[in-house]
């Protein structure tokens, strides 16, 4: 079985098999992180580009590792040091840069759709590592491959994501991937970041924390984008953590070994409680080792599939 | 054309050998690992550490190796190799690990298996155990302990299959 896409650039664009086979692979990769050499030749001689349009610690220090363990040789392009500065064509770097010999491309850009652009014009890999509002594939896959190593399975299960869904690329890769492994997915959150349209989706929406954790087997946090406070969404800070913060006590609400997931970083005490994300059912630092085998896997098995 | 060239009983009688050779060769089972290669060499493997247990009473380590990541042909393949569990249980550091496959071909295989083996420590010695050496090598990799020995063509197929894999247990060429 392999991929038929010599891109990743969606969940959406990803069947039930393939996103099994990537998970599958991820586990092998998990036992090679556990190693005391942590590297395998697989990719060896290959090279990868991390191109982050947009500030990432978290997203493309992880890839690099990743690239790293595969051999790949890495290359990290932050565009305040490049020549997009000057006013360089999007389409351009790219292809000055495969002219390098660059095999594998993650990038990560405000503008949704930027890597589908960019994987028209060019032979290279291209993975999506988040762009605009669009999707962030890698890091739905993460979350998959978390809730199933925890919880042993998706579909049938109750899961719930909490916070800005309007403007979470995080939230609309994992409603993709959720829903395609019948699961049911439950938005919560204030209507003016949650709004009725999303229904279409396939998923459940609750305005009311309470309600909407009532037996979920699994709490998704999202990240309160300060960046957007003062355009209305919501009153403030407070407001919102009051109404939608995940505390103890309305965790309490949701099955009794439901796991807290956030895909960082978190803003403590805001959108999640310090006691709950350092609490016994938080799986948080987990998806980060996680993050690692899945986009190893990712990389290895986009490196089989050849035009 | 399938041919069987070994039924239960002849897998049975020349492992009970094989396993007699090893503990011969290595004087015992003091500091000896058996390494079941993914994943024809895994069932064999622990087969093996069963009779030497019945042999000798005691239980030696027995772990499995997936050589995915360190194949050379991976560039060339249609598809990448499926990636399978790796569960060595001990530290091989110092210790005389006996890799165990299937079907001994072009070495290219074991190439890998010992790859691997470095990354995770430095035994004190590997040695190699195959059920069926069919020929053909294109490395210079031989086994210490051959099941049986079958002249080949090399585009005939040799298949063992096992009963833990829910099959018959038997050696066929084709």
């Amino acid at each position: 079985m392999k991929l038929s896409s010599k891109d990743l650039l969606g969940i959406k664009e990803l069947t039930k098999d393939e996103i099994t086979l990537i998970l599958d692979t991820a586990s092998g990769f998990k036992d090679v992180l556990k190693r005391d050499i942590k590297k395998v030749p697989a990719l060896r001689g290959k090279t990868a580009v991390n191109l982050f349009f947009e500030p990432s610690t978290r997203t493309r220090t992880s890839f690099e590792l990743a690239e790293k363990r595969l051999s790949l040789d890495v290359l990290n392009l932050s565009v305040t040091t490049s020549s997009v500065v000057k006013g360089e064509s999007l389409i351009d770097t790219a292809l000055n840069i495969q002219a390098l010999g660059a095999d594998f491309m993650v990038i990560r850009h405000s503008s949704s759709g930027a890597p589908h652009l960019i994987s028209k014009h060019i032979d290279a890999t291209v993975i999506n590592g988040g762009d605009g509002i669009n999707e962030h594939p890698t890091q739905a896959l993460l979350d998959a491959f978390t809730i199933k190593e925890k919880i042993g399975r998706i579909e049938g299960l109750k899961i719930a994501i909490v916070g800005d869904i309007l403007h979470s690329r995080v939230a609309k890769s994992n409603i993709y991937l959720l829903t395609k492994f019948g699961a049911e997915v439950r938005l919560i959150g204030p209507p003016t970041l949650v709004p009725k349209e999303l229904e279409g989706l396939g998923v459940r929406i609750f305005h009311d924390m309470d309600s909407g954790l009532g037996g979920v087997n699994a709490v998704m946090v999202l990240r309160i984008q300060m960046e957007r406070q003062g355009k209305g969404f919501f009153p403030s800070t407070l407001e919102y953590s009051k109404n939608w913060g995940l505390t103890s006590e309305r965790l309490s609400m949701a099955d009794k070994d439901a796991i807290v997931m956030h895909p960082g970083p978190m803003n403590r005490g805001l959108e999640v409680a310090s006691d709950v994300a350092d609490g016994p059912r938080s799986v948080i630092l987990e998806q980060v080792t996680n993050g690692l085998a899945v986009r190893m896997a990712v990389m290895y098995l986009l490196a089989g599939v050849r035009e | 054309m399938l041919k069987e060239l070994l039924d239960k009983k002849d897998m049975d009688r020349i492992l009970a050998r094989m396993a007699h050779e090893i503990l011969e060769k290595n004087k015992g089972t003091k500091e000896l690992c058996l390494v079941g290669i993914q994943s024809g060499g895994v069932h064999l493997a622990k087969r093996l550490a069963g009779k030497i247990k019945e042999i000798e009473g005691r239980e030696i380590p027995v772990g499995s190796l997936d050589i995915a990541f360190y194949r050379d042909d991976l560039n060339i393949r249609k598809e990448q190799p499926q990636v399978r569990k790796t569960d060595v249980p001990c530290e091989i550091t110092d210790m005389k690990v006996v890799l165990v496959d299937d079907v001994l071909f072009t070495g290219r295989s074991i190439r890998a298996a010992l790859d691997a083996l470095m990354d995770m420590g430095r035994p004190s010695c590997i040695q190699l155990a195959v059920l069926i050496d069919r020929g053909h090598r294109e490395l210079p990799i031989k086994a210490d302990f051959a099941g049986k020995n079958i002249p080949t063509a090399t585009d005939e197929n040799v298949e063992v299959s096992l009963e833990e894999d829910g099959l018959e247990d038997k050696v066929t060429i084709e």
